[in-house]
Order: structure tokens, then C-alpha cells, then sequence
């Protein structure tokens, strides 16, 4: 009888303290929740807004967006964010959230930002995993290699251009580093390729969208 | 508690026993992001701040918790005290919380910290405890930013680079360059730089430990043989 109490109450202490423990870890929860959604939020809209000067959109970005499914001609395994920027109601850019999937070592996310007309305004790296001091000279702080994609379109550099030096095209490789840029370039061409060809149904998927959204609203 | 066993606490948390060099524990999340100064600085201030928390709780309720359920109770608290630390940081240290990113929650897994609770925190009062914490933290610490600094040195040729991820927007200028336009040297910034840099840091500590009980000893038989000459 007595051995039966010890291990209830030794079970009990052990439940004391998952309660305690859970309601720190809550009470925390509660407290940062707000804040840490904003650090997400500021964030993104900082890497968006370095492909695209806040001057050139005026709408609320981060909640402008459609999803695109997965999709072989975008590269894309998984669906995939697209940005909507718009200035005084007429769209002016999207801003594609995609993984390029051949790096040398794994995925490496991007943000592509085109503009209306089919030019690049900007290119930037999210996340990766490519060797220090060789891959990452992608990152704007590294080098300015990944500012080399502004103002670049599907017609200029030509088609067969649209690769790194190394494979005949104008995009610079790094030293020691073939993969890392090859996977970016052919992502982020990818990207417009995607865009030239199905920008009309990129355009009606968000009129639905926002009809559904707003069903008052005739005017579209 | 006589001073001298303060003393002695903080002598074994710093050198005598330190986490790192002695215990050689934590060493996953300790190779990891010693890539740079500022993010070994960033993991052992958390791992510090853990290991304060976690000791103090666990000397606080050493005589409610039988043997039976200890470890279960500690790691209970350790995970609980981390999750804390990992949404506060990654509240307001946003940046350099992306970087550190998965060797935050991993500090619960750093087995210094349950070594600490059950062979000290557990047998010990609170002012000791809390001491050994802040020791022990520090210990570690030092060994993170020793090995951040060299690897930072050899690899980038910079030191207290990304400051500000730390210590804010006034910290953008703190980046020393000591060699312009350096190439970087790719092995120290690699995991294999970290497991060389670890061994070296190791190996001085050993040198200097048998050096100092060297002296020792010739000083001891200095005095026996001038007492032998004076007899």
C-alpha cells in the first residue's frame, strides 16, 4: 500500500511540473506571439521592398498574393507565392516566391520581382545552403552578383544567352562556384518564361480571387 | 558557504572543469555557429541564461523532488526555460535569431546543463547553484567567442562582424577588417575548421595546466632543498 502512494505521489510531482512547465511556456507564448508575427512580417516586406522601391507600389503587398500549384514549367514542386504590387489600382509588378532546386548542396529559395513589361526589377536570395566564402557570394552582402538580374528581360540577354559565362550566356560564375549560379539563373529564368507565357491567367486568378474576396465589388 | 568555496565554484566553471574544454559537452551547437564571433556570443549568452533558470529552479525544489522522477522533472524544466528564451529571442533579437535559428531550441539537448542540474544544482543552495550557473555559462561562453574569434579571423579576415544583429543599429560600424579584400579561407569557416580550432584551444589548455603544475613543484622542492641547505 504504502509503495502504491509513493509512485502516486511521485507521479503527481512529475504531473505538477508538466503543468507549471506548459504554463510558462504559454504565458510566453501569449506575450511574443504578436511581436514575433511582426519580425516575420517587417522581414518579408523588407526583402520585398529591396526588388521593389516602396515608391513603386502603393497596395498592401504582404496580402496582395495568389498561389500558384505546383508546376513542372515553373520549376516548382511544391505551389508557390506570387506578389501582386499595384499602383493607383493598375498592377505595376509581381514578385514570384520560388525555390531554385539545384544547388550544390539542396534548395535555395528566391524571390524573382518582374515588372509589368517583362523586365526584371530585382532578384534576391532568401535562404540556402550553399558553401560559405564559394556559393554565398549570391548574397547581396557577399557580392553584387544577384544585381545583375535588374532590368533584364526574356529578349535581352536572347534565349540562348540566359546562362552563366561558363555554359555561353552573360551571367557571371563565381570563383570556384559553377552550380550555385547556374540553379539561380535558370530559376529566375524560369520565372519569366512563366510569366510571359500565362500572365493573362496569373491576371484572371487574382480577379477571382478578389471578386470572391469582395462580392460587392462589380467593378473588379 | 565560506568565500572560498564561491571561489572555488567559479575557478572550476571557468577553467578547472569548464563545459567545453574539460567536460567537452555541448559540443554540437558549439561547433555549429562558432562561424563568427557575435554568433558564438549569441548561443553562449543563451545557454547562460539557461543554465542560471534551470540551475536555480532545480535547487529551489531539490527536497520535493524524489530520485525517481528527476530527470524526467529536469528536463522538464530545461525544455520549458528554453522555449521561453527561444520566443523572447526570437521577439526581439529577430536577426540573430534567423542565424542562430535551429541551435536555440537545440540547447535543451545540450547535455552540460542537465549535468549541471543533477550534479550540482540538485545537491546544492540556491546562491551556489545560481553561482555555478553563471560559471559554468561564462565558461562555455568564453570558449564560443574564442573559437568564433579565430575562425572569424581565418576565415573572413573580419572580427565582430553583423554586430547589429546583437546590439542594435548603433552596432553597424563595430566590424574590425584586418585584412582588405581577403579571399577567405574556407577550412576554418567549414565544420573541420571547428573540430581543428576546438582541438588547438584544448591542447593550449593542457599546455598551460601542466606548465603551471610544473612550477608548482619546482617551487615546492626550491623550498625543500633550501630548508635542507638552512638545516
Amino acid at each position: 500500500m504504502n509503495n502504491k502512494k509513493y509512485i502516486l505521489v511521485s507521479g503527481l510531482i512529475l504531473g505538477l511540473f508538466a503543468i507549471v512547465g506548459t504554463t510558462l511556456v504559454g504565458i510566453t507564448h501569449q506575450t511574443t506571439a504578436e511581436k514575433i508575427a511582426d519580425n516575420e512580417r517587417l522581414a518579408l516586406l523588407r526583402k520585398l521592398n529591396q526588388i521593389l522601391p516602396s515608391n513603386k507600389y502603393d497596395n498592401d503587398l504582404l496580402h496582395t498574393s495568389i498561389n500558384i500549384d505546383a508546376d513542372n514549367r515553373l520549376g516548382q514542386k511544391k505551389s508557390s507565392t506570387v506578389y501582386i504590387a499595384k499602383r493607383q489600382n493598375k498592377i505595376s509588378a509581381m514578385i514570384f516566391s520560388v525555390i531554385a532546386p539545384k544547388g550544390y548542396s539542396g534548395e535555395i529559395k528566391m524571390l524573382v520581382g518582374i515588372n509589368i513589361d517583362g523586365t526584371l526589377s530585382g532578384v534576391r536570395i532568401v535562404s540556402h545552403k550553399e558553401t560559405p566564402g564559394l556559393g554565398d557570394a549570391m548574397e547581396t552582402e557577399k557580392s553584387d552578383w544577384v544585381l545583375s538580374f535588374s532590368g533584364k528581360s526574356l529578349h535581352s540577354p536572347k534565349e540562348k544567352k540566359w546562362k552563366v559565362k561558363r555554359d555561353g550566356g552573360v551571367f557571371d560564375q563565381f570563383t570556384g562556384a559553377t552550380i550555385t549560379p547556374r540553379a539561380v539563373v535558370q530559376a529566375v529564368h524560369l520565372c519569366l518564361i512563366y510569366f510571359d507565357r500565362h500572365k493573362k491567367e496569373l491576371l484572371e486568378q487574382y480577379d477571382k480571387q478578389t471578386k470572391q474576396l469582395l462580392p460587392d465589388n462589380k467593378t473588379g | 558557504m565560506k568565500d572560498d568555496n564561491y571561489n572555488e565554484i567559479s575557478k572550476n566553471g571557468l577553467w578547472n572543469n569548464n563545459v567545453a574544454l574539460v567536460q567537452l559537452l555541448g559540443l554540437c551547437p558549439l561547433l555549429a555557429v562558432t562561424g563568427t564571433v557575435i554568433n558564438g556570443l549569441g548561443l553562449g549568452l543563451a545557454t547562460m541564461l539557461t543554465l542560471i533558470i534551470s540551475n536555480a529552479v532545480v535547487s529551489l525544489i531539490r527536497h520535493l523532488v524524489r530520485p525517481e522522477v528527476r530527470v524526467p522533472v529536469f528536463v522538464l524544466i530545461i525544455a520549458s526555460v528554453v522555449t521561453a528564451i527561444e520566443l523572447a529571442m526570437n521577439a526581439w533579437l529577430y536577426e540573430l535569431y534567423t542565424v542562430l535559428g535551429i541551435f536555440i531550441p537545440l540547447i535543451v539537448t545540450n547535455c552540460g546543463i542537465l549535468a549541471r542540474a543533477e550534479a550540482f544544482a540538485s545537491k546544492n543552495r540556491l546562491l551556489p547553484s545560481i553561482l555555478d550557473g553563471l560559471m559554468m555559462g561564462l565558461g562555455f561562453t568564453l570558449v564560443l567567442v574564442t573559437l568564433g574569434a579565430i575562425r572569424e579571423i581565418l576565415g573572413y579576415g573580419t572580427l565582430f562582424n553583423n554586430s547589429h544583429l546583437m546590439f542594435g543599429e548603433l552596432a553597424h560600424n563595430w566590424t574590425w577588417v584586418f585584412i582588405e579584400d581577403y579571399s577567405g579561407f574556407l577550412l576554418a569557416i567549414l565544420p573541420p575548421g571547428a573540430f581543428i580550432g576546438m582541438g588547438l584551444i584544448i591542447a593550449l589548455k593542457n599546455v598551460i595546466d601542466k606548465h603551471n603544475k610544473k612550477k608548482q613543484t619546482n617551487t615546492a622542492t626550491q623550498i625543500v632543498s633550501s630548508t635542507e641547505a638552512a638545516v
